[in-house]
């Protein structure tokens, strides 16, 4: 699929010819891809043996939407002649402030908006399936963030950390009796202190080999969980986790001792226990925000985009690379660590399968998705991916178009992996594609994306 | 004794299949510096092109002579899984040739979760099992605590490992589109500069690493039986490690790793636990990069400012 146009051609006319050229091209490929991967399908019968069976209408139906959809893109690229590259929409910080605030009163808000809007019942999937599913990401990706998009070290592992939050709480819960206010520090401080272990051996190694060692790591603390089963339990995990207390007031249907509904005089109900949930991941991520935001500037944080713009620059400043390195990733791990201990007190059950490199994977996907760097962009990248997911769940009236067997949800991680390529290819910054240096001369400049260069590292 | 031999057979063909795939990791590292991360779904996505060719050959065209279908299975897949590649590196990659450094990695992750779930998709999560097709073996020692066997499809896929490296070899040392790759690799604007068709030389190499992982793929079939989306994963990270292990950007290197982790992986099997084979994986590619980033055979990477 050649992206070529001829320059020479006569501006803001669609060449028709060649975008039919292109969109036979294109749809040749298809044909020639499909077979046979596509066209036939091996599925097993009563004998459980193997046969093929052949689609031929779905692999031409396919074909037939490349061949537009080729057609189309070849005719709207012509059309631009020169394309123009945005000058980044600048927003004045009085406004970028009452935009955020604005946005904090809402998300504050939405929890009794969706209760008044659509019941206790109808709330608890919006509150919980939306806000807190799409919060937990908003707050893993910031943590990413730090290593990835401020310091510029590629971490695949990242969901190590999340695993090490999460077993914490579980552990500590279920062994000592530990409360999940004593577990949440003590979750942060572990994964930190394991962001440091694991990035201690990785001080000298960068880009692809970084990556694929954290990757590594990732792959050995999810082995250990799962074989290690005198500590973890293996692959069955470990379930009923003590649920969260209101600073110690359990959310229960109990006369007998103080609770959240006896203390503030309400009657019991379980939305209450799911709206805490929502406000204690909420100020999770909004302290991962600021934490991050004050970080940035401190001679630390100016270390690390340092370190991400260029390495040897920074050395020979004088930078000390191993404490940029290990503060980044500590930092980090110790908020996915207490998003991890979220998690296991949410779902009052952890196993190894929560923590699998396609979760890293999506981490990752929605910090690139954002743009490496930019905080309210992995928030908005963090609910288009994980609200989309949501959403593909709610289209089960597809069934009547392609058949029952359709099932939407289960072409989630196709759209995340072809999304993760075609914003590498289109918009390599992320969906918000300035970033702001947080250190400047004089004023503050938004330098568009297309002039900023990344490092080597 | 009997359980060494045993298990030296099974890590030399194992090992076999990781050298072929590694290849195509080492071959591209070389060229265009990229860890392609899709490659070892590329490897999955072959072994059930060649899946679907034998099932098509057997039951459609009623060829019952397992030879002949396995041979024509895996020249298939071979051809299927180049284009398939070609597209790879052509959609996915070459846009991204000159863009920052993590870009590729990027894409080539997402690339990675786009194949195991495409093949998902289009073919069911289910593993698919399929009839050894050269059942038949050969016992090497009698009478000891138990016959040490070695199956056709060990012999099969050593001899064809064997042939494929020293085609390979022959291909990169003395034919112009291997003096075009190596030039590539030492300097890509320089060869350009000198007249070598860089897209072309890039493209043939994806396409030779798609043929080799097409060769491993039918062969893991063919030895192991039963293929699985999510089988992409593990052999592609193992093959990695061979990979690094030799040296990435030496092709005698990916040879020797491919060998060295099979023998390891099934003597840790066979001597200490099967339950942590896969950490001894990650633990030397995890050491490897961390204390010899050259591997065993590699060349230092110069760090240019």
């Amino acid at each position: 699929m050649s992206v070529t146009t001829k320059p020479e051609r006569a501006s803001g006319q669609p060449d028709i010819a060649e975008a039919l050229k292109q969109a036979v091209w294109a749809a040749l490929a298809a044909i020639a891809l499909s077979i046979p991967i596509l066209l036939f399908r091996a599925g097993a019968n009563i004998n459980n043996m193997l046969v093929v069976t052949a689609r031929p209408v779905l692999v031409a139906g396919l074909v037939a939407a490349i061949f537009v959809a080729r057609f189309l893109i070849v005719i709207w690229q012509s059309g631009r002649t020169t394309r123009t590259k945005s000058a980044g929409f600048a927003i004045s910080p009085q406004t970028a402030f009452r935009l955020k605030g604005l946005l904090v009163v809402l998300l504050i808000a939405y929890p009794f908006i969706m209760y008044g809007l659509t019941g206790p019942l109808g709330s608890l999937k919006w509150i919980n399936n939306y806000g807190i599913q799409i919060l937990i990401y908003v707050m893993l990706g910031w943590g990413l963030n730090i290593v990835v998009g401020l310091a510029g070290l590629l971490d695949l592992g990242y969901v190590a950390f999340y695993a090490v939050g999460a077993y914490s709480y579980a552990l500590l819960s279920t062994k000592f009796g530990l409360s999940f206010w004593i577990c949440l520090p003590l979750a942060g401080l572990l994964a930190s202190l394991w962001g440091m272990i694991l990035g201690f051996p990785v001080l000298r190694l960068r880009g692809d080999y970084l990556a694929i060692v954290t990757l590594a790591f990732g792959e050995i603390i999810r082995m250990i969980l799962i074989n290690w089963t005198a500590f973890s339990n293996g692959y069955a995990g470990i379930s009923s986790i003590p649920h969260v207390s209101f600073f110690g007031l359990p959310f229960e249907d109990d006369d007998s001792h103080p609770t959240f509904a006896s203390f503030f005089h309400l009657h019991y109900k379980p939305i209450q226990q799911t709206i805490f949930l929502y406000f204690l991941i909420l100020g999770l991520s909004l302290l991962t925000y600021f934490v991050t935001m004050r970080i940035r500037r401190l001679p630390i944080g100016r270390a690390w985009e340092a370190l991400r713009e260029d390495e040897i620059a920074c050395r020979s400043l004088g930078i000390n690379t191993t404490i940029t390195k290990l503060t980044a990733f500590s930092l980090g791990a110790m908020f996915a660590g207490f998003a991890g201990s979220f998690f296991a007190v949410r779902q009052g059950f952890v196993s190894p399968d929560s923590f699998t490199f396609i979760e890293s994977a999506t981490i990752l996907a929605i910090v690139v998705l954002g743009g490496l760097g930019s905080q309210i962009g992995v928030a908005f990248a963090a609910a288009l991916m994980i609200g989309g997911t949501e959403i593909l769940r709610e289209l089960g009236f597809l069934k009547y178009v392609f058949g029952p067997q359709f099932d939407p949800v289960q072409y989630r991680m196709l759209i995340f992996g072809a999304g993760m390529v075609v914003m590498m290819i289109f918009r390599p910054r992320g969906l918000v594609s300035t970033r702001t240096p947080s250190i400047f001369l004089n004023e503050a400049r938004t330098i568009s994306s297309a002039n900023v260069k990344e490092g080597h590292g | 004794m009997d359980l060494f031999l045993q298990e030296l057979i099974n890590g030399v063909t194992l090992g076999a299949i990781y050298g072929l795939i590694a290849i195509g990791y080492t071959m591209v590292y070389g060229i265009i510096g990229m860890v392609n991360f899709a490659h070892g779904d590329v490897f999955m996505l072959s072994a059930f092109i060649a899946l679907l060719f034998l099932l098509l050959l057997t039951q459609k065209l009623g060829v019952t002579f397992m030879p002949v279908v396995f041979v024509l299975a895996a020249l298939g897949s071979m051809l299927m899984t180049s284009v398939w590649n070609w597209a790879i590196e052509r959609i996915a990659y070459r846009p991204l040739r000159g863009s920052f450094r993590l870009a590729p990695l990027i894409s080539a992750i997402g690339m990675s979760i786009f194949l195991s779930n495409f093949v998902q998709v289009a073919q069911g999560p289910r593993n698919k099992p399929i009839a050894n097709p050269f059942g038949r073996s050969i016992n090497l020692t009698h009478g000891g605590q138990f016959d040490v066997t070695m199956s056709y499809s060990d012999i099969i896929i050593v001899v064809v490992t064997i042939v494929l490296l020293a085609g390979f070899w022959f291909m990169v040392r003395y034919t112009s589109l291997g003096r075009s790759q190596r030039a590539c690799e030492q300097d890509m604007k320089m060869a350009a500069l000198l007249g070598v068709d860089v897209n072309r030389t890039v493209s043939l190499t994806f396409i030779i690493g798609a043929a080799l992982a097409a060769v491993a793929g039918s062969l893991y079939l063919m030895k192991y039986g039963v293929i699985n989306f999510a089988d992409g994963f593990l052999p592609g990270t193992k093959a990695f490690t061979a990979a690094v292990l030799g040296g990435i950007g030496s092709l005698p290197g990916a040879v020797l790793g491919g060998l060295l982790i099979g023998l390891i992986e099934t003597f840790w099997s066979a001597y200490f636990s099967t339950d942590y084979k896969d950490i001894a994986a990650f633990s030397i590619l995890a050491i490897t990069l961390v204390f010899l980033p050259s591997g065993l055979l590699g060349r230092p990477e110069v760090e240019k400012v």
